[in-house]
């Protein structure tokens, strides 16, 4: 008997732990970790997830044979290619997985160093939250104050500094908040709507998975359980209706003769079947006649869930157009101002011609200005710069040669952000995050 | 479904990503192709695309490699699926490039490294442009590391130091004339979300996957079944054990696991505790290096 025979019972004690363990979960956190393997961000990892025995005997193995020195080395487990494991560095992203009780969470491991920020923006692009690694012993350093600022450009909801190797300071209270406080200074420049600061010991798991003995003066949670109990359903917008048009289906098939659907994934709001909305860009409005979900009809359609709408009325829709309420539209506009992160080794210049994706619309664009590069450890604005190197960023003005519909970043980042692809190389080469004028 | 305070659980969540993967590539891409291989990880991968257009057909073909050495019970899953779906088969047969002289297997039987240059041969004669693939990142170091669009050259290897950045959900899927994206709509599952979308989907899946009484062969500690593929060798004794597949690849080279699960539910239990990867219990062709699938990702595997 095949498993398409056989329905789930939902009495047998089998079904119902198989529900439990691998159905019914809620939430996935998305995680990005920022820093060097000096600060201990591969053990602190390589202790997440041995700790939480998402760590298999056969890896553990392999890694056991690897190490080289004394102990068995968890920073193994994350540093995957072999040119960073002869090296010793993260180079590229890589993604982890495990799970308790309570949720799942897909963590982007990034690297520090400053040659590799445009895969550190890669992994922190999609976090909820994001873990900047300090060493206790050196405090804040210029790379600790990059990552907090790239995550806060990249509006991460949540920021937890971890400030590791506590073992080495001999658990000192005063050095924690020496750089708890150091930190809060400076996150209040950033618009960090969350920041939590943990001490820890990645090398000896001390308030990683479970509660520190060492550490009786702090009274916060360990690191895993901030990471299980962060409330993180509020950090999407809930209010501002967006749907992105990416694919129209038509079935021309007889069953289905006259079907034709929006598919797309909700950007931004609620979407129910009654609504009024308009479409962009003819501005036309109608009503949602139905909203089709993965298992058939849906009462209400948010992010990120892909669905597909269909209209009352037949309108010409196609990709990259973008449905909307009627009194709550996004801004049509050719001219885009925006924090622009460089990824190539060319750089931006004004007068450059780019292609630019924006929610599933296509058009080409023109650099018109460079406004100011930012220092991104200082945070000054070079106002001098007309041009933006490699992993460089800076404001940047760009006109398009054909209307998007955006919005600001802070507001929606569904559509607040695009990116800069070079159409001789097919690269991608910009990520753009949109700011009101001015 | 839905929950008032709208949220989603992790797998409605995996199948809106996943959905939104698929749709667009179909949008932007000229000829897509999506790998099916009568595995659980595509077989949950090709009711992603018909639900991604449901309630229009699949808009792209599905392709097979096929190494000549599968399950039998395999083939005729495959087969069946394709059928029901009114999809297109495209075989890429590497018996056909065997007998025609362009590929040769390896001594021990594997036809592992064999399947990518027939693979990129049946790319270039149809010209594909974007392969959809059923990979996991959990799956393997060097997957772990790969982007959802991974850009391939005209020879389809990987270069793994100089990836195109991937912001948020903007897919970069641009080629020229002769280069490839490989697509991994499942990125982002686990093993088990893959065993618990089949439950909660209730999604047929070969019956290697389930348990049942096989007669096999320990061979450096992984069961063989014994079949058409696998002959006892001299002093080699056969077993009779309850097992069950955790992949199935080529069937001179898949080894079963121990299990009495005879449902996906039992599956799922016995995965929730289980200790080995799947692909370090099962998979005999992995166990070449630290770094062997990065090496065969950069001459052009999935």
């Amino acid at each position: 008997m095949s498993a398409a025979e056989s329905p789930i019972d939902v009495h047998s004690a089998a079904a119902e732990q198989a529900h439990e363990i691998a159905v019914a979960r809620k939430d996935i956190l998305r995680i990005a970790t920022a820093g060097s393997v000096d600060d201990g961000k591969s053990t602190l990892i390589g202790r997440l997830l041995y700790d939480s025995k998402a760590v298999f005997e056969d890896q553990y193995a392999a890694i056991e044979r690897a190490s080289r020195g004394d102990y068995v080395d968890l920073a193994l487990l994350t540093d995957g290619l072999r040119a960073e494991r002869e090296q010793g560095i993260t180079i590229d992203v890589a993604y982890r997985y495990f799970t308790t009780p309570r949720r799942t969470f897909i963590l982007a491991d990034t690297p520090g160093h400053v040659q590799y920020t445009r895969n550190m923006v890669t992994g922190a692009s999609t976090a909820d939250l994001a873990i900047v690694l300090v060493d206790a012993r050196k405090g804040m350093v210029e790379q600790s104050r990059r990552h907090a600022f790239l995550a806060s450009l990249l509006r991460v909801p949540h920021l937890v500094v971890a400030v590791n190797k506590m073992d080495l300071v001999d658990w000192s209270e005063e050095v924690f908040e020496g750089i708890r406080d150091e930190f809060a200074a400076f996150a209040t420049k950033l618009e960090v709507p969350d920041l939590t600061v943990v001490p820890i010991s990645a090398l000896q798991g001390d308030n990683v998975v479970t509660r520190s003995v060492n550490m009786p003066w702090y009274e916060g949670t360990s690191l895993l359980h901030h990471l299980e109990h962060v409330h993180v359903a509020s950090d999407r917008n809930l209010v501002d209706a967006r749907f992105p048009v990416q694919y129209v289906i038509r079935p021309q098939s007889d069953a289905f003769h006259d079907y034709r659907g929006y598919a797309g994934r909700v950007g931004a709001g609620v979407l129910r079947p009654g609504d009024e909305v308009q479409v962009l860009p003819s501005g036309l409005t109608t009503t949602i006649a139905a909203i089709d979900g993965p298992d058939g009809p849906l009462d209400a359609a948010f992010p990120p869930m892909s669905v597909t709408v269909r209209l009352a009325d037949d309108l010409d829709v196609s990709r990259g157009d973008m449905i909307c309420r009627p009194h709550n539209a996004p801004q049509v506009t050719q001219d885009l101002d925006a924090m622009v992160c460089w990824m190539a080794d060319a750089p931006l210049v004004p007068r450059m011609r780019l292609a630019v994706k924006h929610t599933t619309r296509s058009v080409r664009a023109v650099v018109k200005d460079v406004q100011y590069r930012l220092d991104v450890n200082s945070l000054h604005r070079d106002s001098d710069a007309d041009s933006l190197g490699l992993n460089d960023i800076g404001r940047v003005r760009l006109r398009t040669t054909q209307p998007l519909f955006v919005d600001d970043y802070h507001r929606n980042r569904v559509t607040g952000r695009f990116i800069l692809i070079d159409e001789a190389t097919n690269a991608t080469v910009g990520a753009g995050m949109l700011t009101p004028a001015g | 479904m839905t929950t008032p305070d709208h949220r989603l659980t992790q797998l409605q969540t995996l199948e809106a990503e996943s959905v939104h993967v698929l749709r667009e590539v179909a949008a932007e891409s000229e000829r897509p192709v999506l790998l099916f291989s009568g595995g659980k990880d595509s077989i949950v991968m090709l009711e992603l695309a018909r639900k991604a257009f449901a309630p229009g057909r699949i808009p792209f073909p599905v392709m097979h490699v096929d190494t000549g050495l599968n399950f039998p019970e395999v083939l005729e899953f495959r087969d069946k699926r394709v059928a029901e779906l009114g999809v297109e088969l495209v075989v890429a047969s590497v018996p056909d490039a065997i007998a025609a002289g362009t590929v040769r297997q390896e001594p021990n039987g594997s036809r592992n490294r064999i399947q990518t240059p027939v693979l990129l041969d049946a790319v270039e004669q149809h010209g594909f442009t974007a392969l959809f693939g059923g990979a996991r990142r959990d799956e393997d170091k060097a997957r772990a590391k790969e982007r959802v669009f991974s850009f391939r050259d005209e020879f389809g290897q990987w270069d793994p130091k100089n990836q195109r950045p991937e912001l948020w959900d903007l897919y970069n899927g641009r080629t020229h004339l002769g280069e490839s994206i490989r697509v991994f709509p499942l990125s982002n599952w686990t093993e088990l979300d893959i065993w618990g979308y089949i439950a909660q989907e209730e999604i047929a899946i070969p019956q290697l996957y389930l348990a049942q009484e096989r007669d096999v062969v320990d061979r450096a500690g992984m069961l063989y079944a014994v079949n058409q593929f696998i002959t006892p060798r001299d002093g080699e004794q056969v077993l009779h054990e309850s097992v069950r597949y955790r992949t199935v690849g080529d069937a001179n080279l898949t080894a079963a696991v121990r299990s009495t699960a005879t449902t996906v539910e039992e599956v799922i239990a016995e995965i929730a505790v289980t200790r080995l990867t799947e692909r370090g219990a099962t998979r005999g062709d992995d166990k070449v290096s630290d770094a062997a699938m990065e090496d065969r990702k950069k001459e052009g595997y999935f």
